[in-house]
């Protein structure tokens, strides 16, 4: 889950001064009684590819169609660019919109689907010709021109879905799952031309997706959205390595939740007493909570060690179990080992050396499980 | 034939299951079925064959015994035409075919008028039931699934009563002493009633009412089809939605447009109960030219040549319009 995107830019949320490029300021949308956006307030810098992530009906879909223009909000306001938006119609509004089943008109093209935004403006025909013809070419359509939409793969769709997207030049690029009709090697490779396009042409993108791969990969930062409200937004790896509740460290990858006593709070750590690990956790961070105040504790399996032999060191951050599932996944094993308290920890070790060869552990062995201070997280919620 | 006997009385669905399955696997019918096969035929040979059987027997045979009486001689006999086959004398057969009333119908301007006032009329009436038809399908396709089925047979209600009293019915609304007449009358709008019977709106309005559910229902499952967010990524895209609409939903409807249009033209082409009821005695069309043909001049062989001729004359377009329509669909799949 590597993110394609070091940080090649600046991190303008960082900078209180930098102006927001989208302002979604307090908006709520309900459908009935039914509240599908919940009082979202975020802010979306020029320049961004942002992911709002989420599972089905946790209002993101909703969130990115007001931005289209397509619903309107119950209230709250959209601004883009320092206009405000909230009640534009969609036909007016500089964005466009990528759609999940891509909406390519069946009677027309590649090249007329392509042409039809800018048909709406007006443009001069030779103008037209050139930019359908140069967006085309991006996507490598070009020799794909006048075949009709329903004469093309699924991946050729998709790239002529974008083309159509872009070629407005639009403020903000609006995408409703744009993978997801994709195989997942197909969905890979497209991940790295989405952003090698997005880099090109400078837009700001907003993507939708419920698939946390495809939000890592792309993404300069996430938002992640549960019942109609976001609870984190952060870059790529503050989300991964860096939940704030227990929904967003268990919706992002794989974790081991322990529930858990605070016993010891110093500003630069913390220790958590834990019946269901049977030991303690020692947290390299500071937490603000109450004494003794229930808190859970999230570590990731990736980060956990394992051995026959008992670690060097203290008694904290240490645990003793017995190996009972063993999966094989090629680059990796995963481990399922029971602890004292029946709880089962989920370990992943990276096969460094080849099957068969070495000391490998096995069903029904006893190990120690052992973790460094700075990878667990400490969620009050 | 063991396992048969085996199965015991009690077990009767089995023993017919098992009578049925050894008849299937040992009996004629699969000597017969494999014998079919062979030559190419399957059941769906038979599924084909029937309504194809009908077609032959019900329309194909009845056409030919038409297309023959047209170019017969009429005379005044039982049946009131000379036939086609003759015995001059013993041995010579005589074949003769008139071709005098089909060069009797070009010359009298009469079926020529006839003619083409009966395309008009049809052809502005289903413009109209066009123009009522696609809102009210798209209305429907459009309210919440709920309602739909509602609506539609709503649509089709009319159809309970039979056609001939609702064109009757007209009669009693458009009369000098009818319901409308007479309440613009108790109004004091008018003073004198409005002449609208025997009149060619009254023609119109009897065919754009009565044909108007053959126009709705092929736009409604046209309309209802369409796929909501090619709208919405025209809009997207800064079509405004009138505009979208005839770029796109337009277009996209074209089969439901034209297969409603054909059920009402071609049946209005040849009413003839809407006219005689309805219109004046100068509201020439083609299926009263007919009528009065058959049964008023007795003219078999002329009546028959006026119904060949108008037969050719919706046939062609149609099957023009339907080979256009075919390539079309093609490239949409």
């Amino acid at each position: 889950m590597a993110n394609a995107r070091p940080e090649q830019r600046g991190e303008p949320w960082k900078d209180p001064g930098a102006k927001p490029y989208v302002r979604i300021d307090k908006v709520t949308k309900k459908f009935g009684e039914f509240v599908a956006v919940d009082d979202v307030s975020l802010n979306i810098y020029r320049g961004e590819i942002f992911c709002l992530l989420g599972g089905s009906g946790c209002g993101k879909t909703t969130l990115l169609r007001m931005m289209a223009g397509f619903e309107t909000p119950t209230a709250g306001s959209i601004w883009i660019d320092g206009a405000e938006v909230t009640a534009m119609p969609p036909y007016e509004r500089p964005v466009n919109m990528m759609f999940q089943s891509y909406a390519l008109f069946p009677h027309m093209t590649v090249r007329k689907n392509v042409a039809f935004g800018l048909h709406q403006d007006r443009l001069p025909k030779a103008e037209i010709n050139d930019r359908v013809a140069e967006i085309l070419k991006l996507v490598r359509m070009e020799q794909y021109a006048d075949r009709a939409p329903h004469q093309l793969s699924g991946g050729q769709r998709q790239r002529v879905a974008l083309a159509r997207s872009l070629v407005k030049r639009p403020k903000l690029l609006l995408l409703d799952e744009p993978l997801a009709a994709l195989d997942k090697k197909l969905r890979e490779h497209t991940q790295f031309e989405l952003i090698n396009i997005q880099e090109t042409l400078g837009v700001t993108f907003v993507v939708v997706t419920h698939d946390q791969e495809e939000a890592m990969t792309l993404a300069t930062r996430i938002g992640v959205m549960n019942h109609g409200a976001i609870v984190q937004v952060g870059t790529p790896s503050d989300i991964y390595e860096y939940p704030t509740s227990r929904f967003v460290a268990d919706f992002i990858g794989s974790v081991n939740m322990f529930e858990g006593r605070l016993v010891e709070d110093e500003p630069d750590y913390v220790r958590v007493a834990s019946d269901e690990l049977g030991g303690t956790f020692h947290v390299g961070h500071g937490v603000s909570a109450a004494p003794d105040a229930t808190v859970w504790v999230a570590l990731r399996p990736e980060k956990i060690h394992v051995s026959r032999e008992r670690p060097e060191g203290g008694d904290d951050n240490r645990v003793q179990g017995v190996v009972s599932e063993v999966a094989y996944r090629g680059d990796q094993s995963v481990y399922l080992v029971r602890l004292a308290s029946g709880r089962q920890v989920r370990v992943t070790q990276p096969n460094t050396l080849r099957q068969g060869s070495g000391d490998r552990i096995r069903w029904d062995d006893p190990v120690w499980l052992s973790w460094d201070s700075s990878s667990p997280v400490v969620v009050t919620q | 034939m063991k396992r048969l006997r085996s199965a015991g009385t009690g077990q009767s669905p089995f023993l017919l299951a098992e009578l049925m399955a050894w008849i299937r696997a040992h009996g004629p019918w699969r000597w017969a079925s494999q014998g079919l096969r062979r030559r190419g035929y399957s059941g769906r040979t038979a599924v084909i064959g029937v309504p194809t059987l009908w077609l032959l027997l019900f329309f194909l045979v009845p056409f030919l015994i038409v297309l023959k009486i047209s170019v017969s001689q009429m005379q005044m006999a039982m049946p009131p035409y000379e036939p086609l086959v003759t015995w001059a004398s013993a041995q010579v057969m005589e074949f003769r075919v008139n071709l005098a009333n089909y060069a009797f119908l070009w010359e009298d301007a009469l079926y020529r008028n006839a003619y083409l006032n009966s395309i008009q009329t049809a052809g502005v009436s289903t413009l109209f039931c066009l123009l009522i038809g696609y809102p009210m399908a798209y209305g429907i396709a459009r309210s919440k699934p709920a309602w739909r089925n509602l609506l539609l047979l709503l649509v089709m209600l009319p159809f309970w009563t039979s056609f001939l009293l609702r064109v009757y019915a007209w009669i009693g609304i458009l009369k000098n002493n009818g319901v409308i007449n007479n309440f613009l009358m108790w109004l004091g709008v008018i003073d004198e009633p409005i002449v609208m019977l025997q009149t060619d709106f009254a023609v119109y309005l009897g065919i754009v009412y009565s044909y108007l559910p053959f126009m709705v229902l092929p736009l409604y499952t046209a309309i209802e089809k369409l796929d909501l967010s090619l709208l919405e990524a025209a809009a997207d895209l800064g079509c405004r939605p009138v505009k979208a609409f005839f770029r796109i939903t337009v277009p996209l409807t074209m089969g439901g447009i034209i297969a409603g249009s054909m059920l009402v033209f071609i049946p209005a082409v040849g009413e003839f109960v809407i006219p005689a009821l309805l219109g004046g005695p100068d509201s020439l069309m083609i299926g009263r030219v007919l009528w009065e043909e058959f049964f008023n001049n007795r003219d078999w062989p002329i009546a028959s040549a006026v119904a060949i001729a108008m037969l050719l004359l919706l046939v062609v377009p149609i099957m023009i319009l339907q080979r256009s329509q075919g390539q079309q669909l093609g490239a949409h799949r």
